[in-house]
């Protein structure tokens, strides 16, 4: 069924979204100072707004699921189709706003693309999101140039936490099946043509920020096809608790 | 999803939106802001479309309560549609508006590549709601809403919001 496909694209897209909000939702009240606390939460609030939008589009026409809160609650881990650099966990800051910054750049390259999608809906999403995301991209490379760039200890902290998240990188380029069909039928972005630029809009600002590029090898995936890292299930525990709980509960 | 340019708005309703605030900033009005995108009167229901400054904006859901509660008031019933087409934008804030929100102490937002060069830190250009001096800086660029940014100003220290330009 093709509207199989649809769905699982545009979970996979609006999982990303969904995963950072809650990551980020994490550091309310705990960012390092109340700038960038404020600053954290604005984003997660962005992204999880942007959830909210996909999943009432998919929930529109979903046989399983028919309220965008049974989607964010309801599904199993292995349903959950974001990348696993969205799920790594809050480390450090450096970890944050790389992890961040390596989100960003692809984020704001893909709701690029997806303004030309022929679907109606995802179109106005996209136009709406990219708004968001190029604020969410200026902050998060602002800082990693500030940290990169700054104390022996940010820079030093800022590089481990880009070796650390590298490896998660590539997985953001490579297709799913229902990335494969959407792609075909003019709705989907082909996020594989977008991978060079990417390395190379990202490798610009880590020289800039006086870090070094790590090799692109040693890569792992997994997430967009609902296998997660160790993190993943502490993530739904917190996330899910309500509807576990209390189930059918509403606000 | 998608609508005109122009909101088409029936005039005869304007009196009970104009009554309608945006929670966060109370002296601006749903007109003021630019939300409204259409309201008609169709078989005695009054029928909205609101479109969302934010994609996670929470004041969206409270203003969507109090169009339905302004209505009730005057015995009307409301039926509110949340618009994602075509994206709001900080253009369609009105001039009285912008105006109001300086009164408020919340600096209008400026053109899109002024805000740029403002948000970048490269220029001076956002003026203090307190002492009108130029001479301000950048705190963060997330502020206490999703729609600002905070800024202080370097002669009278007074810290203040910013609307960012969203276009």
């Amino acid at each position: 069924m093709a509207n199989t496909d649809l769905y699982n694209y545009i979970l996979g897209i609006a999982d990303n979204s969904l995963i950072l909000g809650q990551r980020l939702g994490e550091l309310c009240g705990h960012g390092p100072n109340l700038e960038t606390d404020i600053a954290l939460t604005n984003i997660s609030l962005d992204l999880i707004g942007q959830t909210r939008s996909y999943y009432q589009y998919a929930a529109s026409f979903s046989e399983e699921y028919k309220t965008e809160d049974d989607i964010a609650f309801l599904r199993l881990e292995r349903e959950y189709r974001n990348v696993l650099l969205v799920e790594q966990p809050n480390t450090h800051f450096g970890f944050v706003i790389g992890r961040q910054y390596l989100f960003d750049v692809y984020h704001y390259m893909l709701m690029d693309e997806l303004q030309n999608t022929k679907d109606d809906t995802l179109q106005a999403i996209a136009r709406k999101c990219i708004k968001e995301v190029s604020y969410h991209k200026r902050f998060s490379g602002d800082w990693l140039k500030r940290l990169g760039d700054g104390t022996e200890e940010s820079h030093q902290k800022m590089q481990e936490a880009i070796n650390g998240l590298w490896r998660f990188t590539n997985e953001l380029f490579e297709l799913t099946e229902s990335e494969d069909a959407m792609i075909k039928a003019g709705i989907g972005v082909d996020v594989s043509k977008m991978k060079e630029h990417y390395y190379a809009e990202v490798s610009l600002l880590l020289n800039e920020a006086t870090l070094q590029v790590p090799e692109r090898k040693n890569f792992t995936s997994g997430g967009k096809k609902g296998t997660h890292t160790e993190h993943f299930g502490y993530i739904l525990s917190e996330l899910q608790y309500m509807q576990r709980t209390f189930p059918n509960m509403t606000w | 999803m998608t609508i005109d340019l122009q909101p088409n708005i029936d005039r005869a309703l304007i009196p009970v939106l104009e009554t309608v605030a945006d929670p966060e900033i109370p002296v601006l009005t749903v007109l003021d802001l630019g939300v409204i995108r259409e309201a008609i009167e169709e078989q005695g229901i009054v029928k909205i479309k609101l479109t969302p400054t934010y994609s996670g904006c929470p004041a969206m859901d409270v203003m969507s309560q109090d169009l339905v509660a302004a209505f009730a008031k005057v015995g009307k019933e409301v039926e509110v549609e949340l618009v994602l087409a075509p994206a709001w934008s900080t253009d369609w804030i009105s001039e009285k508006g912008k105006q109001k929100m300086e009164v408020y102490g919340i600096a209008a937002p400026l053109e899109e590549t002024a805000d740029k060069e403002a948000l970048l830190g490269n220029k001076k250009i956002v003026k203090c709601t307190n002492c009108g001096s130029r001479n301000t800086r950048l705190i963060s660029q997330f502020g206490s809403t999703a729609c600002k940014a905070l800024f202080q100003c370097n002669e009278c220290l007074e810290p203040f919001d910013y609307f960012k330009c969203l276009k």
